[in-house]
């Protein structure tokens, strides 16, 4: 077992470039073209700034994405739990020195980049947890006394960006952390225990909401309550989905979005304007390019055999698949709107590299997967 | 231990993950068949909704048709006016937007806050009028002001003009559109806009329909802020049908000027083709003043006017017909064979029945006279008599057969049927039962008849015409015209005949008119009878005859009263000018023209006007020489139309 650690560890750049997996990375990289294309459809057909620093985005994290993809494992796992705190940090400096814009406080300010730590949390709370229960013995998952560290590492950076406010991200987060603890083995007594205190914390909760997210959340239980205030958003999008029909109204086309029908079109919308243009034919390439990724980093997962690489993969998988799932379902009426972007294809510099550095930890487990952690 | 704990760990993780991925496919199917349920089952009904986001429509009123007179003569136009528009979500400020135009037109605060209830009761896209009828300076000086005024704007438009306020009444008027009106007429809902005016009497009210033409409208492409993209189609509409009526607006002009100071109304009628030549009513007003909103101080003084200017008095204006009523009265009598024409009654001023005293209007009597004489003098006496010997059932039923009691033109809202009294009418609408005295009433003229000016015009064409049933029409339309077109070559014939007084009758029968009598010797009798009234001495109108050839024409005087007199007032020989105004009694009179060759029927009634032949037949006198003055002129004008 030493002895095969010692041969693995001399990998040169071509032969971690050759074991990468290509089916992944091609799927990020059609999707990155297909981004350039929806980006380019909402500046209205002109090469303009949402494109550009799109398309500059996307290369600078996609270098980062093999970067971080060559790192070993090891350095991954030696380095998560400062990569959390330092992420915490951040979460904390935002509160006192965060960028506010429209009510919400959530950027720091790098002047090249604001940068929204929440998004890089998503990532991080993954990689502590992983961490975590790779650590521990298998006896020790279910004892209270470890339950407690990995829910106050949940919570902590719950709270933070709850108060922001940005419950989208924070619910996103959460769910990414409980998939870790729910995949590490913990019974599913705590989680029946956990759900029923969120329940009995629910009125409470309502009252801590916003008066925009309770409207929210009533709208999407009835759109039609108000169809120009709240509900516009997923009427609209639903009118601009369904009026693609199967093969779309064609490449800057979706006069839903050229007219200014479509809200946050750049961001959390971006499918509902790629599925005016492209159709149910677009769409399905899409949400196809986003489950064989899945699948692929399952796979991945399946491959290594340390419990930190394991976890961490199918965590990752799973809470990619989430915020893939989460904002397909919120554009197409299914879900409340919670503010969620599209991974990779939404314009956004923090979810940007907060993907990329998760699909380049991901890659990473491949290309090391022969290679010991410890 | 290290390594078997992982194993163990490896395997549970693989097992929680398998749930995962069932889940995560449930998800994706979910995802999938939503996309399959918007973009393909669903995908019309979004496409649909799509557009109507993507466009928008601005309508506009065509221009309304023009009303003219039997010569082409402009009686309801338009103009150009200038408006001043705002589409409130144009404007970046809309209240500094108000201050400025506040400023600028002089504006009321009560209009202002109007304005505003306006602007947030629609659309923000949709215009907001404020005003319709800018004059030019206040044009200009928006104009000049307009770069600053973002939100207005100014717009050439046209409206309606009225030039002939002698025809007001007849073409009545229009206005915006009220709540009753969008819920009672039905075509109005594709035809409204925020400009439409529509008609609210007469004929524009009549005709509001075709004359109000088809909405145009300009189809923009539109963004989520109702900004204008681009304009993808415009529809210009179709303007209103253009309207020629029989009306001539000569005529229309002396009668109304001859009724100046007076309340009362004139109508003439072709009695043949049944058109309606002049239809006035006094006094008149200014139906312009509608078109934009009529100010609350002018609308009172036309609803508090003692003698009711908005009511057209020749269709809505109902009066007792008084001695009018007698030539029916006569061809009632002979009709039913209960009067012989030959028959002489002594007329001592008054008659007794069952102790009541039945004056005749000449208190000294007329003495002995005939029917022809009676009619002549109009001995109120010989019709007690005839009244008493016919009853009411058969005069009300030929009363009915001549067009009394029922509408004579088709579509004026204001028009009023009257009552033409008889005992189940009275049953019905009094309860009580008929006396004969009220008989005796009923033969001059009086008592419960309600009968309109234009209902009595009718009934003399009628007679005039030898007693055949004709369709008044105020419309021309070209098919009605084709059919007269052998009426003027039969008149040039039948010039071989002059003198003959009914020698039209063969060709009226040749049209399959409805007859209206049982021997036509019946109605020329009457006709006869009424030459004497106004041509020979001892006729009720015979000072204002005339005596040119051509113009010689036969009518009937009447008084109605409105209060009856009392013993005393007769003892005291009060005379109707003396009587407070309201009291006094309605002068009316119809008559024909020219006596031999009839072609016109007239009716005048002045309210409140005295006697018949003091105060109407002279107005008819005046009426009927220009009429016939202008014959030649309208005879050429139909040749030429059939041609």
């Amino acid at each position: 077992m030493f002895k095969q650690g010692s041969i693995q560890s001399h990998l040169n750049f071509r032969d971690k470039f050759l074991a990468m997996d290509f089916v992944l990375l091609s799927c990020i990289i059609f999707l990155g073209l297909i981004s350039f294309f929806a980006m380019y459809s909402t500046d209205g057909g002109e090469f303009a700034y949402h494109t550009k620093s799109h398309i500059v985005r996307f290369f600078v994290f996609f270098f980062l994405f093999f970067v971080a993809s060559f790192f070993k494992t090891s350095f991954w796992y030696s380095t998560s739990i400062p990569i959390y705190i330092f992420i915490l940090i951040l979460l904390i400096f935002v509160k006192y020195f965060g960028l506010t814009s429209s009510g919400s406080q959530r950027w720091l300010d790098l002047y090249f980049l604001n940068l929204q730590p929440s998004e890089l949390m998503k990532i991080g709370l993954i990689l502590f947890l992983a961490n975590y229960y790779h650590r521990i013995s298998a006896g020790d998952v279910n004892r209270i006394t470890f339950l407690f560290k990995p829910l106050v590492a949940l919570i902590i950076p719950f709270i933070l960006v709850v108060t922001q406010p940005d419950l989208g991200t924070a619910f996103l987060i959460g769910v990414g952390g409980f998939i870790v603890i729910w995949l590490a083995g913990v019974k599913m007594k705590y989680f029946t225990y956990f759900g029923l205190i969120l329940v009995s914390l629910t009125p409470i909760a309502i009252s801590f909401l916003k008066p925009y997210q309770k409207s929210r959340i009533l709208t999407f239980l009835d759109p039609s309550r108000d169809p120009l205030g709240a509900g516009y958003q997923i009427t609209q999008s639903k009118i601009a989905i369904g009026s693609g029909g199967f093969f779309g109204k064609g490449f800057l086309n979706g006069s839903q979005s050229y007219l200014d029908y479509l809200p946050e079109k750049h961001t959390d919308f971006i499918f509902t304007l790629f599925s005016e243009e492209f159709g149910f034919f677009g769409s399905s390439i899409v949400l196809a390019l986003y489950v064989v990724m899945t699948m692929r980093i399952v796979s991945i997962g399946n491959m290594v055999r340390d419990t930190f690489s394991k976890l961490y993969c199918y965590s990752f998988a799973t809470a990619f698949f989430i915020y893939v799932a989460v904002n397909m379902c919120m554009v197409l009426g299914l879900i409340p709107i919670v503010g969620a972007p599209l991974p990779i294809l939404s314009y956004g510099g923090s979810s940007m590299m907060a993907m990329m550095l998760g699909l380049g930890i991901a890659m990473s487990c491949k290309i090391h997967k022969d290679q010991s952690i410890n | 231990m290290i390594n078997s704990s992982g194993e163990s760990k490896s395997k549970l993780i693989g097992r929680r993950m398998f749930v995962i991925s069932a889940a995560k496919a449930v998800v994706v199917f979910g995802i999938l068949g939503r996309l399959v349920s918007l973009q393909i089952n669903e995908s019309k009904k979004y496409k649909t909704l799509s557009d109507k986001n993507r466009f928008r429509e601005w309508k506009f009123s065509p221009p309304r048709g023009t009303i003219n007179d039997y010569y082409g003569k402009q009686i309801a136009s338009n103009k150009q006016v200038y408006q001043l528009h705002i589409i409130p979500e144009n404007s970046e400020n809309i209240e500094t937007l108000l201050f400025r135009l506040k400023n600028i037109l002089n504006l009321t605060d009560k209009k202002v806050f109007k304005i505003r209830r306006k602007i947030t009761s629609q659309k923000p896209w949709d215009p907001v009028v404020i005003s319709d009828n800018l004059t030019w300076s206040e044009f200009s000086r928006i104009n000049l002001f307009l770069h600053e005024l973002q939100g207005a704007e100014p717009i050439v438009s046209v409206a309606r003009l009225y030039t002939e306020p002698s025809s007001a009444h007849v073409i009545g008027y229009v206005s915006k559109a009220s709540k009753k009106d969008l819920q009672n007429k039905a075509y109005l809902k594709d035809k409204i806009t925020t400009s439409t005016r529509v008609g609210k009497t007469g004929l524009e009210s009549k005709l509001d329909l075709q004359v109000l033409g088809d909405v145009g409208y300009k189809r923009y492409e539109v963004n989520a802020y109702g900004k204008r993209i681009k304009e993808i189609s415009i529809n210009p509409g179709k303007a209103g049908q253009n309207f020629k009526t029989t009306l001539d607006q000569e005529v229309q002009e002396l009668a109304s000027n001859l009724l100046k100071d007076k309340s009362g109304s004139v109508c003439v009628m072709d009695i043949y083709k049944g058109d309606i030549v002049a239809m006035v009513s006094s006094p008149v007003f200014d139906p312009n003043q509608f078109v934009h909103g009529i100010n609350t101080e002018n609308w009172n003084k036309l609803i508090k006017h003692r003698d009711k200017p908005l009511i057209n008095k020749s269709i809505a204006g109902l009066y007792p017909p008084g001695s009018t009523i007698k030539s029916l009265a006569v061809i009632s009598a002979l009709e039913n064979d209960v009067f012989n024409p030959k028959t002489v009654i002594r007329c001592s001023g008054s008659i007794e029945l069952y102790g009541e005293k039945f004056h005749c209007w000449k208190k000294k009597g007329h003495g002995y006279m005939d029917m022809r004489e009676g009619l002549k003098q109009s001995c109120d006496v010989y019709f007690y008599e005839v009244a008493r010997k016919l009853g009411i059932d058969r005069l009300s039923e030929t009363a009915r057969k001549f067009g009394l009691g029922e509408k004579v033109l088709d579509g004026f809202i204001e028009e009023r049927t009257g009552i033409v009294p008889n005992t189940s009418w009275k049953k019905k609408y009094i309860g009580k039962n008929w006396y004969l005295g009220e008989t005796l009433h009923a033969g001059i003229g009086q008592g419960y008849w309600q009968s309109s000016p234009m209902q009595l015009c009718l009934m003399t064409a009628q007679i005039a015409n030898g007693g055949y049933k004709i369709k008044p029409r105020i419309i021309l339309n070209d098919d009605e015209s084709k059919k007269f077109s052998d009426l003027n070559q039969f008149i040039e014939d039948r010039k071989l005949f002059a003198d003959d007084v009914v020698s039209l009758y063969d060709f009226i029968s040749k049209f399959k008119y409805k007859s209206l009598f049982r021997n036509p010797e019946n109605i020329k009798f009457v006709i006869d009878a009424l030459y004497g009234a106004t041509n020979e001495p001892g006729g009720t109108s015979y000072g204002s005859r005339l005596t040119k050839k051509g113009f010689i024409f036969a009518g009937k005087t009447g008084t109605s009263q409105v209060k009856r007199f009392t013993a005393r007032q007769r003892e005291l020989e009060i005379k109707n000018e003396d009587l407070p105004y309201k009291d006094r009694d309605h002068a009316l009179f119809v008559a024909f023209a020219p006596f031999n060759d009839p072609r016109y029927a007239i009716s005048v009634v002045i309210e409140h006007g005295g006697s018949g032949s003091k105060s109407a037949a002279p107005i008819a006198k005046k009426v009927i020489k220009k009429v016939l003055e202008r014959h030649p002129l309208r005879e050429a004008q139909a040749n030429g139309e059939v041609a």
